[in-house]
Parts: structure tokens; C-alpha cells; sequence
């Protein structure tokens, strides 16, 4: 049992990658280090456990990435999608840092492998951990505790006590019994506020409550209110949450990825009049299945229905519940409790506006269409037509949160007033929305965490030293 | 397969499994079940042989215990495995030996040390049985006749081999695939099990008693199994001196079927007391706990058939020897009675579960882009 009345040089909060990273950084670089999670043990590892890549820079192949991803690339994929939402110093000098990360994260016991059945779209770009982020999370976890590295599970920090833009205690639960520990310098990394749900509902209202939170329970977001609340920046937009289609059968919270749908491209999608509301083809889906989340919450009740006949259901993943399952359309309808006139309506409608096209092709944009509907579906359009027909019910999924802490490149945090906060540093979510303000790019979020939190814990032993 | 419990809660795990894949990277299983989005109880059956048991994807996944799906594939393929065992045993009315397969083991030891030893007492007078004989040609043999040895190995063995032989058909025949088996396929199949490529996380290691990874476990079993295969070719060996050279036991220390013996029984002690200490210290929680007693059975009989070896060895020109002899023949035939009923059956379902994923090596996943 670690002696918490110490004064550690650096205290991490937060129990995720980014904090790992920060903790294990520091504590090779000579600092004594205690990281506190919120989580029990099973669930360490905040939304890393349901993480499965890390977004790499690399100029030519390597064990675990194919062919070449430039810096130039990478930062164009990023602009893109963040509609240049970023900060371009920071952005730019974590790109060229996720080249190097992998034989540190190698040391530290993290695996890789190649690049997962039905993601062929990320072989060169993303490298793929063994067996996913909670593995990952376990190398640390146990590389952290080889390296003497304190670690207190169950214990929520409630407040980083700033005084004159430091940290000079902090106030915790720690199995439920309050408690205050000290360190000389503070890593923030305990994630955005995603699972929340009364801080969401400031933005979103009672639509919340039709919403599914794809990762941990425990991202309450109470270090970032906690800062911001004792003046330090903010960055991004509050009211902005990464969002993606879920099977609506999914756990409230932790149900990760296999709940996720790629069904909507090759399928017609309804909300529960029964009424298209969105062109299903407008891109490839690793481009758009995060604007459906959104489209979803948009929808009365918060759901939509994805419907397909027999053709494309081997096209897609399988979710990890099974398909609603019927003859002909009314039925799944009514299996679906919809209105089963208007779906067969909506269908026959959209199987007559099938433009005769070329070979339908899942690969790319075939350019296979519908005619006079609003919205048209502008690609992989086909008639709904062979029995059996399939249904999913979907709502929106929350990833993450944008609102984040500002920092600069030592990713030292920054005041209202513009200054440098004296002892605190933050890596991860919890300022991941300085470099991605909007928007998403797989693996990302676990670069910017790996990244910062080094920088993080560099900085934050070497200020502990001095 | 039949649909119980088991096979119900597999189906259930494996689709939560396709829809994640992250430990895809871990072992054969994960890309066999990506090959399908309905699984049939042989579908099932096949998979839970697949796995070698290493437990990577256990630590490994997000959904595990206590997550409210309590994914746990390591135990819920171990249970569809022995179900398996049973489902397939033959005669069929042998599958009810699995059920208490640490005592079935244990008797059977018993009583063939017992008949081993009445049927040596009653050829030798008991006076000379534990006298101390010269090393000469023919002395294991005027303790039990060749002839009885010949023909009590060989129908125990025989039996075994064929009852492993109707075991493997009726796996097949559930859980086998729909296309042809090719050479290359059983080269591939061959490589896999001689190797244990499986065992251990595609060359990371297994997961022992935690999330740190280790090779102990397949170096034990290689140690294990190669030390088996040793003592085999020492008897083969044996055989071959006598029926063809016609030079007679027992023979010389440095001699080919003593030094065979010597090293493999040697390899099978290390393997099979190093797996019998890790089953002690495991995990229990991906573990399938009425299979233990089962498991550590056997464990101790491939033991005290390689260590009573050895003991033969050392005592073989004292008084010791001809009891000695008697109860390392005991555990001989107990290792061949219950041979088609214990634990031993995984390695012919095994290869044949490796056998199918290499014929349908070249299939696609379902799904993706």
C-alpha cells in the first residue's frame, strides 16, 4: 500500500493511455508518481480499453504499417476533417512525434498486429495493438507497477486545488472516504464528459436520455469542470460530441465498438414515420459514419431503422446483435413496431427511383442512384427487393467530447489570462480538442494521448526536479 | 453438437467476438469464426477445439467479467471442448467416463498396477520377485513373459487407437469442413500442431495467471509432448532391436532405447510437473473448473508413467526391479485404457480442428469494406 501522505513529484489523474503514458514517462525520467483512477480495476483504462489503434506518421513500410503516410498527408487528412479546427504548431508536432513512439511503447510491452479483417482502409495509416486498447492499457498497467510507479484504483479526484495558477493539493475519494494527497507538479488526464449525462443535457436536452455512451462510466468529466472552473482556458466547442450510428440494443454505457452499425451505406434508412431523411450513399463510411450519429439525434425519439434485403446483408460487419429478420417488408416493419403501409410505401418509392447504373461496386463510389427522391441516395442505390429483408433499430452513440483545457507545446495548461499554470500539465482527451476541434480521425485520439502524455510527463518531472 | 447451455452461450460469445475482432491477432480462432455469421453446433464444436487455451483474448477483452456480457472464451470453448469429448466418445456409451474423469483415472491405475502385479506374482514364485538378477538378455521377461507383455500392450493400445480413430470420424462428420482435404492443407495442419503455433499469442506468449505473457506454458507442453514422442520411439527402437536384430533387453546405458527413453522420459517429467504446478497457481477465472480434477489426472499419470520409467532405469539390476517393472507397466496400461477417455483426446480433435482452418485458409471474412 502506497504512503499517501507523501508528496509525490508528480500525481497523474486519470488511469487511460494518455495518463500511462504521462506516468510512466515521468517515473523514468526519475520522478516519484502517483496515478489515481476512477475506475475499479476491471475497468481500468478509461475509453483506451475500447480503443484498438494509433494513428502513425511513417516514411516507408514497417513491421506494422504499410507503404508510406507523410506528414503532409496526415496533416491534410486532419485540416480535412476538422475544417481546420486545429492548431497547426501542435497538430503538425504530433504527427511527426507519432512516428517515433513505437519502440518506446514496444519497451513498455504493447503488441501489434497486422491490421484487422474489414479495416483494410487503415492498414497504412493506423498500427493495430494485440488485442485491442484494453491490452494495451494492461502492458502499461503492468509496466507502471514493475517500474514502482503508485497506482490507486476506485478513487475519483473531486478537486486539483489552484491557487496562483499552481496545484497545491488535491482533494480525492479514494473507495468512497475523501482524502488529500500533495505533488509537486499535476498531469491532468481524466478524458472529457461524455458519460455525464446532466452536464450533456445543458446542450443536448432530454434527448439525452435516448442516447447510448459507447465507452467507460467514468468519464464524468469532474477534473475538466474543476479546472475550467477555477479559470483555466477552455478549447472547443461544448457542445459538440463525436456521435455514430449504434445498434439502439446497445448497453446505456461500455459497450465499445461491436455495437457500432456499418449497415446504412448499403441499406435505406427510416426514421419511425417511416420516412427516409438522409442520402445513405454519400460517401465511402469510414467518412461518414460519424455525421450519423448526429443525423440519428436529429430524428423524433432519437432512432432510425436501417433496412436491407439479402444481397447486402453479407456486405457489412455483423453487429453484435442479430438482425431483425422477416419475409417480406410489412412484416419486418412490424417486427421492427413501425408502421408497416408507410415503410412498404417508403421502400416501393425508392426501389422505382433506382436509376439503372453499372455494376454495383461496395470497393467505391459507384455512382449506382436514386431518381426525384429528397433526399436521393447517391450511391450503392439498389432495389430492396430479395427476400429475406433485414432490419437494425439505430441510435446515436457517444464517443467522446470536444471541450477540452487549452495548452501549449510543453502541453502545459494555460489560464484565462494567458498565462502558464505553474505546475499543471494535461495530456489526452482532456485537451486532445486543442489539435482535433472537430470532427474525427481514427486512431487519433490515441496519438495525441501517447504523444502528450510523454511530453506531459517529460515536462512534469523535469519541472518537479528544479 | 447438441444444443445445451454451453453450445447456446459459445453462440452467443463468438457473435460478440465477430463483431469486434480485435484479438484477431492472438490465434486461429478468431479468424475461423470471422468466416461466418451463423454457427451450427459443429460450427461450435470446431472452434472450441481450435483454442489452445493460451487466455490471451481474455485479458485482452473489453467485454470480460465483470462487464454485463462476461465475455470468457477461454472457459466457454474449454466447456464446449468437453462436451465435445463426450458428444464424440466411442462406444458412445464410454462419453459418461468423461464426466468423473479424475476418479475413472485413478481407478483404472489402480487396477492395472493391481493386474500387473497378481499376474507377475502368479508367474514368478514371490520368493524370486524380489530377489536381485544379473543384467542379463531376458530378465524383464522372467518377470512378465514377452508374450503377455506383447499381447496386453497391444490390445489396450490397439483399442485405444481405435476408439481415438471412431472419436475423430464422428468429430469430423459434425465439425469437419465441406471441401476436400489437401496436401498442403495437412502439411500446414502438421507444422501447427508440431509447433503449437496457437499456444501463445501468434509468438507473444500465453497468459498464465495474469496480463504479462509467457512461454512457459508451450515450452512445458513441447517438453511434454516431444519427451512422449521420445519414449515412444525408444519402444519402437526396442521392438526393432529384438524382432530384427534380435539383441535383448535389457540393454546397455548408452544403447539407442535407453537413451531415447532416458531423455524423453526425462522431458515428459519437466513438462508434465511444470503443468501440473501452473495448473495450481492459474487464473481460475477463465478456467473451466470441473474440468481441473480431469486435467490434473492425467497430468499425474503421463508423470508417473515417464518417472516410474526412469525409476525401471536405475533399479533395473537390483531386487527392486521386477516390482518396479510391475508398476511402471501398471501405469503403462492405465495410460492406454483410458486413453480415448481423458484429457489425451484433445490432441486428435485438436489436429483435427487445425486440419479444417487449414483447408479453409483461403476464405474470406464476412463483412468490412
Amino acid at each position: 500500500m502506497p504512503d499517501r501522505s507523501q508528496t509525490y513529484d508528480v500525481i497523474v489523474a486519470g488511469g487511460g493511455n494518455a495518463a500511462l503514458c504521462a506516468a510512466i514517462t515521468a517515473r523514468q525520467a526519475g520522478a516519484s508518481v502517483l496515478l489515481l483512477e476512477s475506475a475499479p480495476k476491471a475497468f481500468r483504462g478509461g475509453n483506451s480499453r475500447h480503443t484498438r489503434n494509433l494513428r502513425a506518421m511513417h516514411d516507408k513500410p514497417n513491421d506494422v504499417l504499410t507503404d508510406a503516410y507523410h506528414e503532409d498527408e496526415y496533416w491534410d487528412d486532419l485540416l480535412r476533417v476538422t475544417g481546420g479546427n486545429t492548431d497547426e504548431n501542435l497538430a503538425r508536432m504530433t504527427i511527426r512525434a507519432s512516428s517515433g513512439v513505437f519502440g518506446w511503447m514496444r519497451e513498455c510491452g504493447v503488441r501489434f498486429q497486422p491490421s484487422l479483417t474489414g479495416t483494410l482502409n487503415l492498414g497504412r495509416t493506423n498500427a493495430f495493438f494485440l488485442g485491442g486498447g484494453k491490452a494495451l492499457v494492461n502492458a502499461y498497467y503492468l509496466t507502471a507497477e514493475r517500474l514502482g510507479i503508485d497506482v490507486l484504483y476506485d478513487t475519483e479526484v473531486i478537486s486539483l486545488n489552484m491557487d496562483d495558477g499552481s496545484v497545491r493539493s488535491i482533494d480525492i475519494t479514494y473507495r468512497g472516504f475523501p482524502e488529500t494527497v500533495h505533488a509537486r507538479c499535476v498531469v491532468a488526464s481524466a478524458g472529457g464528459f461524455q458519460a455525464n449525462l446532466d452536464w450533456m443535457r445543458e446542450y443536448w436536452g432530454d434527448a439525452v436520455d435516448n442516447f447510448v455512451i459507447r465507452g467507460t462510466p467514468y468519464n464524468r468529466g469532474r477534473v475538466l469542470k474543476n479546472l475550467l472552473d477555477q479559470g483555466v482556458a477552455p478549447i472547443g466547442d461544448p457542445t459538440q460530441c463525436h456521435a455514430v450510428a449504434l445498434d439502439a440494443r446497445a448497453p446505456k454505457f461500455d459497450g465499445g465498438i461491436t455495437t457500432r452499425l456499418d449497415s446504412v451505406p448499403y441499406s435505406v434508412v427510416v426514421n419511425q414515420y417511416g420516412d427516409r431523411f438522409y442520402d445513405e450513399g454519400e460517401d465511402v463510411w469510414p467518412k461518414r459514419y460519424a455525421i450519423w450519429g448526429r443525423l440519428i439525434a436529429q430524428q423524433p425519439g432519437q432512432e432510425a431503422y436501417s433496412i436491407c434485403d439479402s444481397k447486402a446483408f453479407p456486405l457489412f460487419m455483423p453487429s453484435v446483435y442479430p438482425a431483425i429478420k422477416a419475409d417480406t417488408i410489412e412484416e419486418l416493419a412490424v417486427k421492427m413496431k413501425l408502421d408497416p403501409a408507410k415503410v412498404k410505401a417508403t421502400i416501393d418509392g425508392f426501389n422505382k427511383a433506382v436509376k439503372p447504373g453499372q455494376s454495383f461496386d461496395n470497393l467505391k463510389l459507384d455512382g449506382n442512384a436514386t431518381e426525384g427522391l429528397t433526399p436521393n441516395k447517391t450511391n450503392w442505390a439498389r432495389a430492396v427487393d430479395k427476400a429475406p429483408f433485414y432490419g437494425y433499430p439505430l441510435r446515436p452513440g457517444i464517443t467522446f467530447t470536444y471541450l477540452g483545457v487549452k495548452v501549449n507545446d510543453k502541453a502545459q495548461v494555460l489560464m484565462d489570462n494567458g498565462h502558464t499554470a505553474g505546475n499543471l500539465f494535461a495530456s489526452g482527451e482532456i485537451m486532445a480538442g486543442n489539435i482535433l476541434g472537430k470532427g474525427y480521425l481514427a486512431g487519433f485520439g490515441m496519438t495525441i494521448g501517447t504523444v502528450f502524455g510523454r511530453i506531459a510527463g517529460q515536462e512534469a518531472a523535469r519541472h518537479a526536479r528544479n | 453438437m447438441q444444443e445445451t447451455e454451453a453450445i447456446l452461450n459459445a453462440r452467443r460469445e463468438v457473435e460478440i467476438c465477430n463483431a469486434c475482432r480485435y484479438c484477431e491477432g492472438f490465434c486461429a480462432v478468431f479468424p475461423a469464426l470471422e468466416l461466418r455469421r451463423e454457427f451450427s453446433g459443429g460450427d461450435l464444436s470446431y472452434l472450441a477445439n481450435l483454442c489452445h487455451n493460451c487466455r490471451g483474448c481474455y485479458y485482452a477483452c473489453q467485454y470480460s467479467p465483470p462487464h454485463e456480457w462476461g465475455i470468457n472464451i477461454p472457459r466457454t470453448m474449454a466447456e464446449v471442448r468437453a462436451e465435445s469429448y463426450e458428444e464424440y466418445a466411442w462406444p458412445p456409451g464410454a462419453a459418461k467416463l468423461f464426466e468423473r474423469n479424475g476418479v475413472v483415472v485413478a481407478l483404472a491405475v489402480a487396477a492395472s498396477i493391481a493386474l500387473v502385479l497378481i499376474v507377475a506374482m502368479a508367474i514368478g514364485s514371490p520368493g524370486a520377485f524380489f530377489s536381485a538378477r544379473p543384467m542379463q538378455p531376458g530378465a524383464f521377461y522372467s518377470v512378465l513373459p514377452l508374450l503377455t507383455m506383447q499381447i496386453v500392450g497391444i490390445a489396450s493400445f490397439g483399442f485405444a487407437l481405435v476408439a481415438l480413430w471412431m472419436g475423430a470420424r464422428n468429430f469430423w462428420k459434425d465439425a469437419g469442413p465441406t471441401e476436400k482435404v489437401g496436401v498442403t492443407a495437412l502439411g500446414i495442419a502438421a507444422w501447427d500442431v508440431l509447433t503449437l503455433k496457437n499456444l501463445g499469442g501468434n509468438g507473444n506468449g500465453c497468459n498464465d495467471n495474469s496480463e504479462a505473457f509467457s512461454m512457459r506454458r508451450r515450452h512445458l507442453h513441447h517438453a511434454m509432448f516431444y519427451g512422449f514422442m521420445l519414449c515412444f520411439a525408444s519402444t519402437c527402437s526396442g521392438f526393432f532391436f529384438h524382432a530384427f536384430l534380435g539383441w535383448h533387453a535389457p540393454y546397455s546405458l548408452f544403447s539407442l532405447p535407453v537413451v531415447l527413453g532416458t531423455v524423453g522420459g526425462v522431458l515428459m517429467t519437466v513438462g508434465t510437473v511444470g503443468l501440473f504446478v501452473m495448473k495450481l497457481t492459474d487464473d481460475p477465472l477463465p478456467n473451466a473448473r470441473r474440468l481441473l480434477a480431469g486435467d490434473v489426472a492425467m497430468l499425474l499419470l503421463l508423470a508417473m508413467v515417464a518417472v516410474t520409467g526412469l525409476l525401471l532405469l536405475a533399479v533395473r539390476s537390483t531386487g527392486a526391479m521386477p516390482l518396479t517393472m510391475a508398476i511402471h507397466l501398471g501405469f503403462v496400461l492405465a495410460l492406454f485404457v483410458v486413453l480415448p477417455y481423458s484429457k489425451m483426446v484433445h490432441g486428435v480433435y485438436r489436429s483435427a480442428a487445425l486440419l479444417r482452418r487449414a483447408v479453409e485458409r483461403n476464405m474470406k471474412p464476412l463483412g468490412g469494406e
